[in-house]
């Protein structure tokens, strides 16, 4: 197990490395004049130098890399050029509003996909054709348009929510909970038709093996068979499903944020685009990175620890 | 990214021709194909039927109710709303189409060179799809708007690669799956160039895929694009869906009706292309499901008539049917107990009466079980002869209760030890199968759940039926897995099923059917899946533990060679009925019916020397 892991560490690794060099390079290299778009176009050209050897950009790419590599590597990921803030700083603030929704909408959505899944494939029918069409439809509409009508109806029309802002968890647990549900339904729609889909699929296929019917054959009832053994097998496929879907949720966190304006990585992220702060905008695309890598690892050794064959190979 | 994963049939091009003629004939297909045409011809021509100049702004208009001059009103800025929806689908379709044009040339290029000539060129696109999956495609976006600035085009050529690796896939693998085809080689030997071969043979067959994989991608770029102007990081310059959007949300109080038309723009058209998308996978789908089912039934249906031909001079040429309506009023021959079979034998604990056995389908129902009677006592092995299809392992099933989904028992009787079990329920068979009944299956690997331990398979219906503890549960397997001839039981015990052989997990699956201590073992083909060799072993083991337990058995077999070194009694089963029944001796000396005489005469004709009774001659009736 330990050398399985160590190896799928490592290739995480050498994926961040690489995801930096090629961010880096395109981010510092396309952004063009960087201290005269700093300081406008008024500056004179010897302000812009100045401001250039401050940055560094004066030195070669490669050295420039370099600093950025060895003081990241130390956790200083750079300052804001606009505000001047530790981008380390600004990212881990920032990172506990995003991960609440998203890891939210992941536990949200396998478990609702789950039921569902496995509703539909042992039930059949039209309970089937229903799950079927409600998760194309999900699938279908943008997070974003149901997070906007999820606003309109539960916070606007009938109060229930607030339509926007945070409240930290240390704050207030309930009213954190009361600030995150909506954006946490709107997020999972998308991530629970596609798990949902999944599950209902590999739960047909694995109902269908032999070693059902004889466990069955065995006096175990339909309900064990089914939540110990079909699961189980056909967890596999659903969980490489809701590895993805949680990449694409922190990429949908980004507009949800923006609807629910919570002070999460998505505003952040809006704001240093506009803005065309490099510096944060690099910070960002290598700590969701190392996200990512970190929620790969964990779902291979869930992997290997629901599959004997995985682990052994 | 949502890529769906190619179907490993690929329809065939005769499938393909007409896709559109039976995707219209779906209500979901033609309303999801209409809408698209639709949203296509607005966006050609929506520009030019606009009443109002998109960009003109009129401080009277500003947040206007919708009117008669002006059909859905003005915006915040006072643009007449309707002209702007028009424009923005131009745009907004315009956008999408380029990312999905980028993404199809990309994706697809890359996947048929990949694929067809391997090479360094496979492990750097492998390489490069890994990278862009790994990392939200918005963040990537944002950081490259970061440095491009707000262009639609720019943003969606990103987008266009980043969404690359859909179809990279897709075509990846058909290439590799036709690449090593016999008339790609064919094509080859007689001598089409490399690009008339990847044109004429090979995107002729990710060309289905490619169509169904464009409408999900088109809709994904919709939503993204619309989703990058909701955050106000487009070209504001340009009327969209998703900047329309992000006015109506900031006048949301105001003008609640203003984010209704960009939304319901998005949310149809996204939807119209996913359904499209599905509808297009079933007819495809359906259509290879359907022919390989019709090929798989005439195999079988010529198979069995060959059979019959052969073994029956008398039904020469006659179909199944005809072969149904004579047989159906014939009474099985039965032969009188001998005095060898009833002294083995005790009081009657199956009996199985008329039963039938019926499948219910979308044409109706099919009965596979045309009225099977037969009794089994204690202490009896019964073998249930026949040929592959002729329902006896159908019988066997409805004795458990573990007929497939559909399949039912439609008439007649079963009575185990005094239960009725022919519309038992659930909860009543859950308490008989395994401390009642046990089951033997035929295929080894199968039959046992791969994610398992050999030892908690066999433990947990020791805890869960007999409420063994622990402890006692793992020693009862122990010794059961030693008594089956397993030479280290506590190394299988702690095994995984791939980690044994077929015959160790046979003697495994023998060891969970007796562990439970049940009056009746239901073996359907016990050794069928096995090398011959261990075959004769596992039979060894099998009438052992049935002496030991003095255990009544149901042997499903076709093997004659089975029954003769097991059975007591035999019923021999052909198209759903019992043709002939009585003493294994009596059968073997006096067969009377001619489907009987062939079945022997087959293992004596063509099957191996038969020394003493009990070498199995496998493959004789296959």
């Amino acid at each position: 197990m330990l050398p399985f892991v160590l190896r799928r560490l490592a290739s995480g690794v050498v994926l961040v490395f690489v995801i930096s060099v090629i961010a880096y390079t395109l981010l510092y290299l396309g952004g063009g004049d960087i201290a005269r778009r700093i300081l406008g176009q008024s500056a004179t050209q010897e302000t812009v130098d100045q401001k250039a050897a401050e940055l560094g950009l004066d030195q070669p790419l490669f050295a420039q890399f370099w600093d950025w590599l060895t003081s990241a590597l130390q956790g200083d990921l750079g300052r804001s050029w606009f505000t001047g803030q530790l981008v380390a700083t600004g990212v881990s603030g920032r990172l506990a509003v995003t991960l609440s929704i998203v890891i939210g909408a992941t536990l949200v959505s396998a478990i609702v996909a789950v039921v569902l899944g496995v509703l539909a494939a042992r039930r059949g029918g039209w309970i089937d054709s229903v799950v079927q069409f409600v998760t194309v439809i999900g699938f279908a509409i943008p997070g974003f348009l149901i997070a906007l009508y999820l606003v309109l109806i539960f916070a606007i029309n009938l109060h229930w929510f607030k339509a926007t802002g945070y409240i930290p968890f240390t704050t207030s647990p309930s009213g954190w909970v009361a600030s995150v549900t909506l954006p946490i339904i709107a997020l999972s729609f998308a991530a629970i038709a596609a798990v949902a889909q999944q599950v209902r699929g590999s739960v047909l296929d694995a109902l269908s093996r032999d070693y059902v019917r004889t466990l069955r054959s065995r006096g175990l009832s339909m309900n064990r068979v089914v939540y110990k053994h079909v699961l189980r097998n056909a967890g596999g496929p659903a969980l490489a499903i809701l590895a993805l879907q949680f990449i694409g949720l922190l990429g949908g966190a980004i507009i949800i944020e923006r609807v629910f304006a919570l002070p999460g990585l998505g505003q952040l992220t809006v704001e240093a685009t506009s803005a065309g702060d490099i510096p944060i905008v690099m910070g960002i695309v290598i700590v969701t990175a190392i996200i990512v890598v970190v929620v790969n690892l964990l779902i291979d050794i869930a992997q290997a620890a629901l599959n004997p064959k995985v682990r052994l190979s | 990214m949502t890529a769906i994963t190619p179907t490993p049939d690929i329809p065939t091009p005769q499938a393909h021709a007409s896709l559109l003629r039976r995707l219209v004939k779906r209500p979901l297909g033609a309303i999801s194909f209409a809408f698209i045409v639709f949203v296509g011809l607005v966006a050609i021509f929506g520009p030019m039927l606009a009443p109002y100049d998109p960009n003109k702004a009129s401080l009277q208009l500003v947040l206007a109710p919708p009117s008669a001059e002006h059909l859905l009103g003005g915006d915040s800025a006072g643009r007449d709303v309707f002209s702007r929806l028009l424009a923005a689908t131009q745009v907004s379709v315009a956008a999408a189409l380029l990312a999905l044009v980028v993404a199809l040339m990309i994706g697809v290029i890359a996947g048929l060179i990949a694929g067809y000539y391997r090479g360094w060129f496979d492990s750097v696109s492998a390489w490069f799809t890994a990278l862009v999956m790994s990392l939200p495609g918005l963040v990537v976006l944002l950081a490259a708007r970061a440095v491009v600035g707000p262009s639609v085009w720019i943003s969606m050529i990103i987008f266009g690669v980043i969404l690359s690796p859909a179809f990279y896939r897709l075509t990846y693998v058909a290439v590799t799956a036709v690449r090593n085809e016999l008339y790609v080689d064919a094509a080859r030997v007689s001598g089409l160039s490399d690009g008339r071969i990847i044109s004429r043979h090979i995107l002729y067959v990710v060309r289905a895929p490619i169509i169904i994989q464009s409408a999900i991608i088109a809709s994904i770029a919709i939503a993204i694009q619309a989703g990058l102007d909701f955050l106000g990081l487009g070209d504001t310059s340009l009327p969209t869906w998703g900047g329309m959007l992000n006015d109506g949300f900031a006048n949301i109080y105001k003008a609640p009706l203003l984010m209704l038309w960009p939304s319901l723009a998005i949310a149809l058209t996204s939807i119209a292309l996913v359904l499209l998308a599905n509808a297009m996978r079933d007819v495809l789908e359906r259509t290879v499901v359907v022919r390989r089912r019709r090929r798989r039934a005439v195999a079988t249906a010529t198979g069995s008539v060959a059979a019959v031909t052969t073994s029956i001079g008398a039904v020469t040429g006659s179909t199944e049917a005809a072969l149904d309506d004579e047989l159906a009023a014939v009474k099985p021959i039965e032969h009188r107990d001998d005095d060898r079979a009833a002294a083995r034998t005790g009081e009657v604990v199956l009996s199985v009466t008329d039963l039938r056995v019926g499948y219910e389908t979308d044409k109706g129902s099919t009965e596979v079980v045309h009225g099977v009677s037969l009794d089994i006592r204690r202490g009896e092995v019964h073998g249930l002869i026949g040929e592959s299809g002729s329902g006896k392992t159908q019988t066997a099933f409805a004795v458990l209760g573990l007929l497939p989904r559909g399949g039912r028992i439609t008439t007649g009787s079963v009575e185990y030890e005094g239960v009725r079990l022919d519309h038992a329920s659930e909860r009543e068979f859950t308490a008989i199968r395994g401390r009642r009944i046990g089951y033997i299956p035929q295929e080894p690997m199968s039959n046992l759940d791969p994610s398992f331990t050999i030892g908690s398979q066999l433990v947990e219906p020791l805890r869960v039926g007999l409420g063994l503890s622990k402890k006692a549960a793992t020693e009862k397997a122990l010794a059961l897995l030693d008594r089956v001839g397993i030479p280290d039981p506590k190394r299988t015990f702690a095994a995984y099923p791939h980690e044994i052989s077929g015959g160790m997990a046979q003697r495994v699956l023998i060891a969970g059917a007796v562990s439970t201590d049940p009056d009746l073992i239901i073996a359907d083909e016990p050794t069928t899946a096995l090398d011959v060799t261990v075959q004769a072993e596992v039979l060894d083991v099998l009438r052992g533990l049935q002496e030991e337990r003095h255990m009544a058995m149901l042997l499903v077999t076709h093997n004659f060679g089975v029954v003769a070194d097991l059975c007591d009694r035999v019923s021999v089963m052909q198209a759903g009925r019992i043709v002939e029944t009585g003493p294994v001796r009596s059968i073997f000396h006096h067969a009377e019916h001619p489907y009987t005489e062939s079945l022997l005469a087959a293992i004596l004709d063509e099957g191996p020397a038969r020394p003493p009774l009990g070498l199995s001659t496998e493959g004789a009736l296959r």
